[in-house]
């Protein structure tokens, strides 16, 4: 990208204005609780996997599921609900907040003339 | 196993190829620019692009290894494919969609964005080509392993033919198709694996009266190790040997560069959102799925016979469909497995043709300053000249223990490319010093720790046996080389001084990742 980009001039006054700052922190105070939980459970599965396998034997009363095998299917479901969970607040909360932002930067790019 | 009927297994097989072909040949562009030869023109919609994700991602270790890893050793198969799908949600959270918004064709152009172009391209590049490599030589070798089972072939030159067919058949679809014949074959493939193992699925659910617990029981009873099957621990030993190996997996997926290359397939970031969303709920389904034919195989075909068949473990799907609806089944099936390879190769191949040609020729060699159409030229050159090495290293790796192979690329992905995607696009301190420092260190740490470990020496199964070299205790360096690559990118970052325009770079990158604005777009054709 040459340095007479308009985009590149205008991304200093984007990033410390208000608007962009409030984008920015409020993907952070989405995105990072809900990796630190889905890592921190995954690694807590596997953990107990290997150092603990008798716990994940034990049986549920006289049926053959086994503690381990509910522990397994809660991580696609908690895989699945937390994609769910993410495409319904990028869709709706992000983009919208999104948008405006990059249409101001893509009009101030035309404006500066290409 | 005489119930194998090569005929029709080749007959499907080669319906497979004709379709593909004939599509690849339809959607080619001769002339094609390099928007649409890497990147399909940006015109696939997500839900197409989530498809052919899980296509490119249900190698046939995914669907064979798997089924026969639960059908031997019971729970420890399910272990390892919860890895490969939690780590779908790293990619989705953190990474597809800002990298959609920044990058055009490849990881290196994320990374060069506001790091210093040259040495950071040559940098990914080379991380990018030794990913490629590894899965590449292992999905070949696989491939030569795979036909005395499906195919009734048996010997070194035998093999050593389907290897060669395999990528001949690799580099045309490739050459001609681009990005866009690619995409295609990974979207058929991916329909007909996902629909063939729900079908089998089905047909087993069906024949336990759709009682879990009844399948389970029948597995349990079926195996040498009864009760044991229904927890960890027959297959994974080591505890500290399965962390590494699942932080390489769950760390591993979102820096495989041929998955990143799929996420600029799409018009826009929202479309890269919708892909890995549809890839997650396909991947899922389809791991759920191996779980009830993994313990059907065990149940119902018996995992003493499984162990004996040819191809071992590989066989369990094959002999389960061989068990559940004869040959035509079993040929459909072994056919689908085998597309699955190719499928796999293609997407391999034209990610380390792009890297080589957009990033070592076009950026680094002639410094941008390229003729219009040459560097598609070289992409395609280059194809030719990936799928020989590809065809060779199948065939002396023929007869290796491939799975480390797997779980190297992973973790090269995971230590060389992840913590340099994650910094680049998180931390605004960041700097040339430190990605150099935490890609190559994490890059030549991954593949030192793996020459240094029991995978290559010092044990009956390693490569070399009659030799002992082997210092580091575990057959995965992840535990080791991904958080060194961290560290490292942390420390030569302190170390080196930012370049004067660091700044705007960054400001400019970090306002086009979170707001999408100057991304590519769609092309106009």
């Amino acid at each position: 990208m040459p340095e007479s980009d308009p985009i590149a001039e205008r991304s200093l006054q984007m990033q410390a204005s208000p608007e962009f700052q409030r984008l920015r922190s409020a993907f952070m105070r989405f995105i990072v609780p809900l990796t630190v939980l889905f890592l921190v459970w995954y690694l807590a599965y596997v953990l107990i996997a290997g150092f603990a396998p008798d716990f994940f034997a034990t049986r549920l009363g006289d049926s053959y599921i086994t503690i381990g095998l509910l522990f397994g299917l809660a991580q696609f479901v908690s895989t699945f609900a937390i994609t769910m969970l993410y495409s319904r607040w990028a869709n709706r909360v992000y983009d919208r907040d999104a948008e405006p932002l990059r249409e101001q930067m893509e009009h101030a790019a035309m404006a500066g003339g290409r | 196993m005489e119930e194998i009927n090569p005929l029709i297994n080749m007959i499907v097989f080669g319906a497979f190829v004709a379709v593909t072909l004939f599509i690849v040949f339809r959607v080619s562009r001769r002339k094609a620019s390099e928007n649409e030869f890497y990147a399909a023109g940006r015109s696939f919609s997500g839900r197409q692009n989530g498809v052919a994700i899980a296509g490119d991602y249900l190698s046939a270790a995914s669907f064979l290894g798997i089924c026969g890893a639960i059908a031997v050793a019971g729970y420890d198969g399910f272990l390892y494919s919860i890895g490969f799908l939690v780590a779908w949600l790293v990619a989705l959270l953190l990474v597809a969609e800002l990298l959609r918004n920044t990058g055009r064709f490849t990881m290196a152009d994320v990374l060069s964005f506001r790091l210093k172009q040259r040495p950071v391209r040559m940098a990914a590049a080379l991380a990018t080509l030794a990913v490629c490599f590894f899965y590449l030589v292992a999905q070949m070798a696989g491939a030569g392993g795979l036909v005395a089972l499906l195919m009734g072939f048996e010997g070194t030159l035998a093999t050593s033919i389907t290897i060669a067919v395999v990528g001949i058949l690799m580099i045309v679809y490739v050459i001609v198709g681009g990005m866009k014949g690619t995409t295609w074959v990974q979207i058929i493939k991916a329909v007909l694996l996902i629909a063939g193992a729900g079908i089998m699925t089905l047909i087993v659910l069906f024949m336990v009266q759709f009682d879990f617990n009844e399948l389970l029981a029948r597995a349990v009873e079926a195996s040498p190790d009864g009760e044991a099957i229904l927890a960890p621990g027959l297959k994974y030993t080591n505890p500290v040997d399965f962390l590494s190996l699942g932080l390489a997996l769950v760390l591993g997926t979102a820096g495989l560069p041929h998955v990143l290359m799929r996420f600029y397939t799409v018009p826009s970031a929202k479309e890269a959102r919708r892909s890995v969303v549809w890839a997650i709920w396909l991947i899922g389904i389809f791991y759920l799925f191996t779980l009830v034919l993994g313990f059907g195989a065990g149940a119902l075909v018996g995992p003493e016979t499984i162990r004996d068949a040819p191809g071992g473990e590989n066989a369990a799907a094959p002999l389960l469909a061989l068990a559940l609806g004869g040959p035509v089944l079993m040929a459909v099936i072994s056919a689908i497995a085998f597309a699955t390879i190719l499928a796999v190769v293609a997407g391999l191949a034209i990610t380390a043709a792009t890297s080589f040609a957009h990033d070592i020729y076009a950026s680094i060699i002639k410094r941008g300053d390229v003729q219009p159409g040459a560097e598609v030229k070289v992409a395609r050159i280059t194809v030719v000249v990936i799928g020989v090495i590809a065809i060779l290293g199948g065939i002396l790796a023929q007869n290796q223990n491939v799975a480390f192979l797997v779980a190297l690329a992973f973790a090269v992905a995971a230590s060389a490319n992840l913590p340099t995607i994650i910094y680049s696009l998180f931390w605004r301190r960041f700097n040339t010093g430190g990605a150099l420092w935490s890609m190559y260190g994490g890059l030549i740490a991954c593949v030192l720790l793996i020459v240094l470990s029991p995978v290559v020496s010092g044990r009956e199964t390693s490569i070399f046996p009659d030799a002992d070299f082997a210092i580091f205790p575990l057959a995965n360096p992840g535990i080791v080389s991904i958080p060194l690559a961290f560290v490292l990118g942390v420390v030569g970052t302190l170390l080196s001084k930012p370049s004067a325009d660091h700044a705007v770079k960054q400001a400019e990158m970090e306002v086009r990742s979170f707001t999408g604005a100057g991304a590519e777009k769609a092309s106009d054709h």
